[in-house]
């Protein structure tokens, strides 16, 4: 009797591998996050790339009803005016406050081919997007708002982003920061919020201007936003690979 | 005594299946920690009220809050507050941990699910048999159970208890548990909305994944138990390094 070359199970093998080796690599040629060789960050990178390889990449998070809105506790920095919180003092940011964020300049910076500072009147005639959202937060609560603010996308394009843009960080004045990838970016519901149901940003959600990434955890959207870096390279701007924190959290 | 001889993939599955779990349980309970309340429906957080909360942390009942403000000027308009409590927080490796050995979880139990259907092991071994489906026939099952009339003899086949048992944990609870854990993900949800609707809200499907965490523990203590019970030795080694000697028996297919 001939040998068969191949039998069922290893075509089943074969099948599988390489059809796993195409999407996971084929597709992927984005700059990754570095893992540092700990199998914890390898696990996280992992979860990035089968995240952007199998989910629809541009698909909207559902928007709620106002009856809908719920309450909303306001976590991690709460006031960068406050002196006795040290670290996320900010002196400038106590002079905004007390001339109600008249003088608030955005600065947009890095691989764009007009880097600008701009006034929130400025920001304003980018565009505009109202959403009511839920907002997802790590430690396993979430909240609904209404949030209103201009598209993230169109002030990146207004800036001018270059071709060579990968990765787009945001700074906060509570010393807070984080990255995000062009997917989320340019995601339609990525805005950078000026009003949460109806009037202007509360101190404890971020005034006077926060990112809304509506597809990531709360941690990604960034308070009290002041400076736009866009890179080339991947950057881990809140340095949370090192301090043992995923920087692509995966739920 | 005749025992049960595995299959050297059913081995190695029940193997990584067994290890990830005990991750997950571990990386799970400390995740739940950082947040010890559950909720029914799609939101909930510390200014909403809880179906229930665990005292496993400090962070369980902390009163470490501003005075809240009201959004709206309505009567039961919701609210915000500021947290000055500085709450337990190790989702930083617990999580990353916990979907690491989900990973391998997933992976492996695709590939079980593949391998159990295409080589009949699931319709041999595993499938409750339809005619002895009868509450008369469990019952007297769970009864010799207590009885310990069913740990000795020939078993190189499971019984039926012990089929419907394994039948849930594999085509109900795991799948289950993977399906809520994915409702938790905006990323996901926003890919595949169905998921919040069928189990009823995101925060639903947080408590249905507790729930089913808690299911899956029960089913490990009483199968501990049960390896124990009819020959701890013995059973150890049939699923891990055990020689497949002996007779063939409807089971080695």
């Amino acid at each position: 009797m001939e040998k068969k070359l191949i039998n069922r199970r290893k075509a089943i093998y074969t099948g599988l591998t390489s059809v796993g080796g195409l999407l996971l690599t084929g597709c992927f040629k984005k700059p990754m996050p570095p893992t540092y060789g700990n199998i914890l960050r390898m696990g996280d990178a992992f979860t990035y790339i089968a995240q952007r390889t199998l989910l629809p990449g541009q698909s909207l998070a559902k928007e709620y009803g106002k009856s809908d809105i719920s309450s909303f506790p306001a976590t991690g920095t709460i006031n960068p005016a406050n002196p006795e919180i040290k670290f996320s003092y900010n002196k400038d940011y106590r002079a905004l406050q007390q001339n109600n964020f008249k003088d608030f300049v955005l600065s947009v910076e890095g691989f764009v081919a007009k880097p600008c500072k701009y006034s929130m009147d400025d920001l304003k005639k980018l565009g505009q997007r109202t959403q009511i959202t839920r907002h997802t937060c790590e430690e396993g609560w979430n909240a609904i708002a209404e949030w209103s603010g201009i598209p993230l996308s169109a002030v990146l394009q207004h800036a001018g982003i270059l071709p060579a843009a990968r990765c787009v960080s945001l700074y906060g004045y509570d010393n807070y920061a984080e990255s995000i990838d062009m997917l989320d970016a340019f995601h339609p519901q990525t805005i950078l919020a000026h009003s949460m149901n109806g009037e202007n940003l509360p101190i404890q959600h971020g005034a006077p201007l926060r990112l809304r990434v509506e597809t990531q955890i709360g941690y990604k959207s960034v308070k009290y936003v002041h400076r736009i870096v866009v890179t080339d390279k991947f950057v881990d701007a809140n340095g949370d690979i090192p301090a043992g924190w995923s920087w692509y959290v995966g739920i | 005594m005749e025992s049960i001889r595995h299959k050297r993939w059913v081995k190695g599955s029940h193997f990584i299946i067994t290890l990830s779990f005990l991750a997950l349980s571990f990386s799970g309970f400390v995740i739940l920690m950082s947040h010890p309340r559950l909720y029914w429906g799609e939101v909930g957080n510390d200014l909403t009220p809880a179906l229930f909360e665990l005292p496993i942390s400090r962070n369980y009942h902390h009163g470490g809050w501003e005075k809240s403000e009201a959004f709206f000027k309505t009567a039961n308009s919701p609210v915000t507050a500021g947290r000055t409590y500085d709450i337990f927080n190790q989702n930083g490796w617990g999580r990353s941990t916990h979907f690491l050995a989900a990973w391998f979880l997933v992976i492996t139990g695709v590939i079980y699910l593949l391998a159990g259907f295409f080589t009949g092991h699931f319709r041999r071994n595993i499938w409750p048999r339809i005619k002895e489906l009868k509450p008369g026939l469990l019952w007297h099952d769970l009864v010799a159970h207590f009885r310990r009339q069913t740990l000795s003899g020939n078993r190189s086949q499971y019984g039926l208890l012990q089929r419907c048992t394994y039948f849930s944990v594999i085509f109900f609870l795991l799948p289950l548990i993977a399906l809520t854990g994915m409702t938790m993900s905006p990323a996901i949800t926003a890919g595949y909305p169905f998921l919040t609707k069928i189990f009823f809200g995101v925060q639903s499907a947080r408590t249905i994944h507790f729930f089913a965490s808690v299911a899956l523990i029960l089913f490990l203590l009483v199968h501990i138990v049960m390896v124990v019970r009819s020959g701890f030795k013995q059973n150890i080694l049939a699923i891990t390094i055990g020689k497949r000697n002996g007779k063939k028996t409807d089971q080695q297919a």
